[in-house]
């Protein structure tokens, strides 16, 4: 048992700390959530890319170093201590390509990495639809069989990106007639400018389009963008679930770097009395995530897969995430109240986390009966 | 970086647990609050036996230490089981000892300890945990006098390393005052009494690996206490169904087990890289979560879990206990946030 990480591991580090040291841009690039952030962050995406730190932990012939998952926690590291934006491509690299590289064909990764490493290609999720939140299995927007592909037609919601993204993957009932919801779903990808595809942007918030409503007439899908076998999206949806939930969608880099910088804000304010306290448990939940990801990756390594222990990661890091943005309003006081600051950007976001990526009363009911072995619930 | 126990470790953990399984401890700490210690002082050498004390112990003085990793696996097994005695005090008093300058005391004391034939106590306060029963009683006291700081350097932050004190073998104790834990059984102290050991004595590793296998029991006190709870909801139904079915009832569970598997790494974090802020973020941590963990199994076991009849009663107020011991959470935090980049 060690922390200690590899010559090597720390020359990668050196290496990554030097650059992001070069490039990282003096003044934050604006809100992501906003067409002229959204640019920004693209353009971003493409001077990662060029030097190869988009995608660290892909194999090099699509952009990435091969890095694997103790240099990509690394890499996260250092990313966030350096104070580098927002990733405007997160749902596909961390929800799409997993999934292409476990369950898609050969032509299907190398037509859709490349472009998605460089941000030329920014991904948006469609899971969610109207009455079927944290419930996937009642999905009911339909793929049709047409010649050569598929015809969807519904409306997904909550689709995040999509506002500004330029295509989307989810799930498709295309298959009315099974016994089972969750039978009949078909995984794929599709186009967020093709004919028949409404976008209408939704507000969160704070006012920022950061997710839309889709509306699909007959939008055509040719066969290769399906991933995996019609009808067996579900499981294929499972394993990209899982992944969501552990351990690629937080880095703990990220909280670390936030909670240093919550220390320095609290070093600089007075705040309430009890703000103490609240910062010295941010400092050692940063700290508690950073080494229980460490422990996940390690046996990983050991080819243990991310099982529902992913749910104690998800309620984990969502409630972590809104208690130290809280602490920081506190902290700031009436500066607080503004809506244009990093912290309250912050802030909003973090307050969708315990609803998204299966709600945390899901998540518990998950550990309860999966990992505690209770008997199924009442619910 | 491979974060993960060995082979080695993992043996160790699960031959305590079956050895301490075997042992019946639920009797052994109701005999040790009656002041009756023949049943824990048997045990006591069983983990002795299994090496749990020589892991604090330099191999100098015929130990296998300090080995922080070991220990902390091992004072899970021991909070997990509820086993009495001044456990921590013992692994702090080796340590202590083994530290001074003067190493007389050490080869005079520290074999037996590590053998088991002996246990020790250690107090910076006004009490000392099962004095009655430990043969080598240590006592941690002030000395007379301004502190070190500030005829040094006119002030700065008082720490436990610049503290002056004085190491003395304290006398046999009086009467002990009632415990809310009656596992623990505390002594009043007599101040600046027996024979002086050492004077300003370097504090900070033996505190710092009290402190840590102190986090470590409460971890396994917690963990107990999650599994009762969740064999006691499978089992015990209302309204015709077990009422772990309910979720308001694994909701509450899922949040104990959120909050001890998240100490866990903490924990063998901190014994890695014995770092005072690691240490104390353990502390608080493993002990918060355990203190949770021991409300929700009160609340979902009901009235029965408010007894003393019920064993749970020896893990719920170990938890209480275990919280202020060696460091408070206030004390913890603050040393957190004194800390500059760490991390």
């Amino acid at each position: 048992m060690d922390l200690a990480f590899t010559q090597e591991d720390e020359a990668f580090r050196a290496e990554a700390r030097s650059w992001l040291h070069a490039h990282v841009p003096a003044s934050p690039l604006p809100s992501l959530e906003t067409e002229e952030g959204f640019a920004a962050h693209r353009a971003w995406e493409a001077e990662l890319a060029a030097d190869r730190w988009s995608v660290v932990n892909w194999p090099t012939a699509y952009g990435g170093r091969d890095a694997g998952i103790v240099r990509w926690l690394v890499f996260e590291e250092e990313y966030y201590a350096a104070g580098a934006p927002g990733r405007v491509n997160q749902n596909g690299i961390s929800l799409l390509a997993p999934t292409l590289f476990d369950h898609g064909t050969q032509e299907q990764r190398d037509r859709v990495l490349p472009s998605m490493a460089t941000g030329r290609t920014v991904w948006a999720q469609a899971w969610s639809e109207p009455e079927a939140g944290s419930d996937l299995a009642s999905l009911r927007a339909k793929g049709v069989r047409t010649e050569g592909g598929w015809l969807l037609s519904g409306q997904k919601t909550w689709s995040s990106r999509a506002a500004f993204a330029d295509r989307a993957f989810g799930l498709f009932r295309t298959d009315p007639d099974t016994p089972k919801p969750h039978q009949g779903l078909t995984y794929l990808m599709f186009d967020l400018r093709a004919p028949g595809v409404t976008v209408r942007p939704i507000r969160r918030l704070d006012g920022k389009p950061a997710f839309a409503e889709l509306f699909l007439d007959e939008v055509f899908v040719p066969d290769e963008d399906v991933i995996g076998e019609p009808g067996r999206g579900w499981r294929i949806a499972m394993s990209t679930a899982g992944n969501e939930r552990g351990l690629m969608l937080r880095s703990p880099g990220r909280f670390l770097a936030s909670a240093e910088r919550l220390h320095d804000l609290w070093r600089s304010h007075s705040g309430p009395a009890n703000t103490g306290t609240r910062v010295a448990d941010a400092l050692i939940g940063a700290r508690a995530y950073q080494l229980f990801t460490y422990a996940a990756a390690s046996r990983f390594l050991d080819g243990d897969t991310i099982g529902p222990e992913s749910s104690l990661n998800k309620v984990f890091w969502s409630e972590y995430d809104i208690a130290l943005t809280e602490t920081a309003l506190d902290l700031l006081g009436e500066e607080g109240e503004l809506a244009d600051t990093d912290w309250s950007e912050r802030y909003v976001f973090s307050l969708a986390g315990p609803i998204y990526a299966g709600t945390n009363e899901i998540q518990r009911d998950i550990i309860a009966e999966r990992l505690l072995g209770l008997p199924k619930g009442r619910r | 970086m491979r974060f993960l126990l060995d082979a080695e470790q993992r043996e160790f953990t699960a031959s305590l647990d079956a050895m301490l399984t075997a042992a019946d401890t639920p009797s052994v700490v109701r005999d040790w609050s009656r002041g009756d210690h023949a049943s824990g002082r048997a045990l006591w050498r069983r983990i002795a036996e299994a090496g749990v004390f020589a892991l604090a112990v330099p191999e100098a003085y015929e130990g296998l230490g300090p080995r922080p990793v070991e220990l902390a696996l091992a004072f899970v097994e021991l909070g997990r089981h509820a086993v009495p005695g001044p456990l921590v005090e013992t692994v702090t008093a080796t340590t202590l000892l083994a530290s001074l300058d003067d190493a007389g005391p050490a080869k005079r004391l520290l074999p037996a300890l590590v053998s088991g034939e002996s246990a020790a106590t250690v107090a910076t306060g006004a009490y000392a945990l099962d004095a009655d029963m430990a043969d080598v009683r240590l006592a941690l006291s002030a000395r007379p006098g301004p502190p070190l700081g500030e005829l040094e350097d006119g002030g700065g932050e008082s720490s436990p390393t610049r503290t002056p004190a004085e190491l003395r073998l304290a006398p046999p104790p009086g009467p002990p005052r009632p415990s809310l834990d009656p596992g623990r059984r505390l002594f009043p102290v007599v101040p600046h009494g027996g024979e002086l050991l050492a004077t300003d004595p370097p504090l900070a590793p033996a505190l710092l690996l009290a402190r840590l296998t102190t986090a470590a029991q409460a971890l396994g006190v917690g963990l107990a206490l999650l599994d009762r709870t969740v064999a006691y909801v499978k089992q015990r139904t209302q309204f015709g169904v077990p009422i772990g079915s309910f979720q308001a009832v694994g909701h509450q569970l899922a949040d104990a087990k959120i909050a001890l598997e998240f100490a866990r790494p903490l924990l063998l974090g901190a014994a890695l890289t014995m770092t005072a802020e690691d240490v104390a973020a353990a502390k608080v941590t493993a002990c918060e979560a355990a203190y949770r963990t021991a409300r929700t199994a009160l609340q979902l076991h009901g009235a029965i879990g408010y007894t003393a009849e019920c064993d749970l009663s020896l893990w719920l107020t170990k938890a209480r206990a275990l919280r202020t011991a060696w460091g408070n959470p206030d004390e913890c935090r603050d040393t957190v946030l004194s800390g500059g980049r760490r991390w």
